[in-house]
């Protein structure tokens, strides 16, 4: 099988529910292998749920679940053994598909000038196990981003190409979380190859599966799966309901775009960087946020370069330098930056916000600032005028 | 190798552990790319043969803390085209910092059997406070990869890449998930300079700090999460004043958490 395209939803195959058990989830995770598939999914490290390699089930976090509030994440048993019984912890798919860094080209020098080495071969594509819907979402905002303008990324399409993506239709909610105020979760609408929902109770150990590609059909066409009743499918059904209902936070969107653009000069901004670390923490958890920047590097003898690009971030004063100097010198207009941008400048620059309610910028933030409650604080005492508060 | 000399390197050793110049020999698979790239002229630590400079670059460890020190580094910096201080001492004061928060005679006294040998200044000074820096290399100690890239970068007369962004974009790239947020372990990597790799966090460890203050630390605001995650004020001070104890930004903060009783 090859790996597909993104799915489009125009001609997603209707979708038929199986059921999957353990075993059958396991067949799942052999099958993208046998494929070729280098296979991704949570796992536990270092007190955290983080993505990573696996091949066994007995690799997820089971029976583990995240409480998560501003500027803290825990660790906690759950009273079952559910394999996916918990939020997003501080990675994204983000760090696959668009990673850290990434070498773009690498030289040589020749006795009449320079030969840029060979690409290397592309690597297995990958096979994501437990895509969140706000984390579709995410994608789908870094393809247009990578992929929707004149220029596309080469690199982040090979790797988005091949990608096949194993959704996961949240069963909890974090204290962070905030999809259901930005219209993108907890039910994974599109985007994916195939989508579960985790049945778990005294009686069963199930994953309700519906494929939303072509592949993904093909592929849950040779798994061990069994007929999914109007039962199971009204019991996923109350999986993702009870989990909307759940929600940690809310972001207000009406008119949220005007309202930020309306008040750079808000005093909240003032209130906010004195807590902020600029550290840019928050930037480097945000599935959408894509900022790199590029460098070069020579070796002793002269003789090879190479060119690394690798994520940077609006509150770092080297990202907005210029020739004078930077232009977002203070931490205020760093934070401003990103959070107008990531909630206001966004819509108008490719047609969504830039936020997705994953809420890791929140509970990644070393001193917890929120930027629902930054948010809410500006529309409390809106400023008048173009200028706000000026 | 083409005809041209190569540019004359010299290491110089000021207040300091020589941890720093030993970062250079450290750099055992590149030690002969270095060699070949650079006319090592005088390197105490690596051969007793020394040559009179000028040079093209200096390399400084170590911090100023005798009359005599603050008098040599002028005749470094008057034979160096290039200067650039290596690690903490040389860039920030060092550890030997702390004698400026006390009077310097309190620690001869508690610390040398015969006082009157001693001979030094009231504080320990960064080679920026006497002579002209070209370059700053962070560090308790440096990283032998930053020096290299410092060392090339100089040589192709492009840009070093030595970000000042914090260690916390170190430890997101790395992939370790922050251990004041998972784990509730204060750490000073949010107001730190990144260049270490990010290595204490990736086993379990907060950040001590040692490449010193990122550029636009808020310390204040991390020492009010510090108070939150349960840290007392005696453990904030010592926190701000260790390696780079007099960077101003480090200065400030374990200053505003002093203890009358403890000056030092």
């Amino acid at each position: 099988m090859q790996p597909t395209a993104p799915p489009d939803p125009q001609t997603a195959p209707p979708a038929e529910p199986v059921l999957l058990d353990r075993a059958g989830l396991q067949a799942l995770l052999d099958a993208l292998a046998a494929r070729g598939f280098d296979v991704i999914g949570p796992t536990l490290r270092d007190g955290a749920i983080v993505y990573d390699r696996i091949a066994r089930i007995e690799a997820l976090p089971v029976g583990w679940t995240d409480r998560q509030d501003a500027g803290c994440y825990r660790l906690e048993r759950r009273a079952d053994a559910a394999l996916f019984g918990y939020a997003v912890g501080p990675q994204s798919w983000k760090r696959f598909l668009h990673p850290p860094e990434e070498l773009l080209w690498r030289a040589r020098r020749t006795a009449d000038g320079f030969a840029i080495e060979a690409e290397p071969p592309p690597p297995a594509p990958f096979a994501f196990i437990g895509v969140r819907a706000c984390e579709l979402h995410a994608i789908a905002i870094q393809d247009r981003v990578f992929l929707g303008g004149a220029h596309q990324d080469p690199g982040y399409a090979a790797r988005r190409q091949g990608a096949f993506l194993v959704a996961l239709n949240c069963g909890t909610a974090a204290g962070t979380c905030f999809c259901a105020s930005m219209g993108t979760g907890p039910r994974a609408e599109a985007g994916f190859d195939i989508a579960l929902t985790e049945l778990i109770d005294v009686d069963r150990h199930d994953f309700l599966a519906v494929a939303g590609s072509d592949a993904g059909a093909a592929l849950l066409a040779v798994l061990p799966t069994r007929p999914a009743g109007p039962e199971a499918a009204a019991a996923a059904e109350a999986v993702v309901a009870h989990t909307a209902a759940s929600m940690g936070r809310q972001l207000d969107t009406v008119g949220l775009k005007e309202l930020l653009q309306a008040n750079p000069e808000h005093p909240r901004w003032d209130e906010v960087a004195a807590r902020c670390l600029a550290c840019a923490n928050c930037t480097m958890v945000c599935p959408t946020c894509f900022c790199t920047s590029v460098a070069d590097h020579t070796d002793l003898t002269g003789t090879e370069a190479e060119r690394v690009k690798r994520w940077d971030s609006c509150f770092t004063a080297d990202f907005s330098y210029i020739h004078g100097g930077s232009v977002r010198a203070s931490g205020k207009s760093r934070y401003r930056q990103w959070m107008t941008h990531k909630l206001a400048h966004w819509i108008d620059q490719f047609g969504t916000s830039g936020c997705v309610g994953c809420g890791r910028c929140i509970a990644w933030c070393p001193v917890g600032i929120d930027i629902t409650a930054e948010a809410a604080a500006i529309r409390a005492t809106p400023g008048k005028g173009p200028h706000g508060n000026a | 190798m083409d005809a041209r000399p190569r540019p004359t390197l010299a290491v110089w050793k000021f207040a300091s552990c020589d941890g720093c110049q030993l970062s250079l020999l450290d750099c055992e698979d590149e030690l002969l790319a270095v060699a070949g790239a650079l006319d090592i002229a005088s390197f105490a630590e690596a051969s007793s043969t020394l040559r009179p400079g000028p040079y093209d670059l200096s390399l400084v460890e170590g911090s100023i803390t005798t009359a005599q020190d603050a008098e040599r580094i002028r005749a470094v910096r008057a034979a160096s085209k290039r200067l650039i201080t290596i690690g903490a001492c040389a860039t920030a004061g060092g550890i030997q910092a702390l004698r400026n928060f006390v009077d310097v005679n309190d620690y001869i006294a508690a610390v040398y059997a015969t006082p009157a040998y001693i001979s030094t200044l009231a504080t320990s000074t960064p080679i920026s406070a006497h002579v002209k820096v070209d370059f700053a290399l962070h560090g308790c100690p440096i990283n032998k990869t930053q020096l290299l890239e410092v060392i090339s970068a100089l040589l192709a007369g492009r840009k070093p890449d030595i970000p000042n962004e914090s260690v916390c974009v170190a430890c997101k790239r790395r992939g370790t998930p922050c251990v004041m947020v998972a784990q509730g372990t204060p750490c000073l990597g949010p107001v730190t300079q990144a260049g270490c790799g990010a290595i204490c966090p990736a086993y379990g460890r907060g950040c001590y700090g040692c490449y010193g203050p990122a550029e636009a630390a808020n310390t204040a605001a991390l020492a009010a999460a510090w108070t939150a995650l349960g840290a007392d004020r005696r453990s904030i001070h010592r926190a701000f004043r260790t390696f780079n104890a007099a960077a101003e930004p480090f200065r400030k903060e374990s200053d505003a958490h002093g203890d009358e009783n403890h000056p030092g």
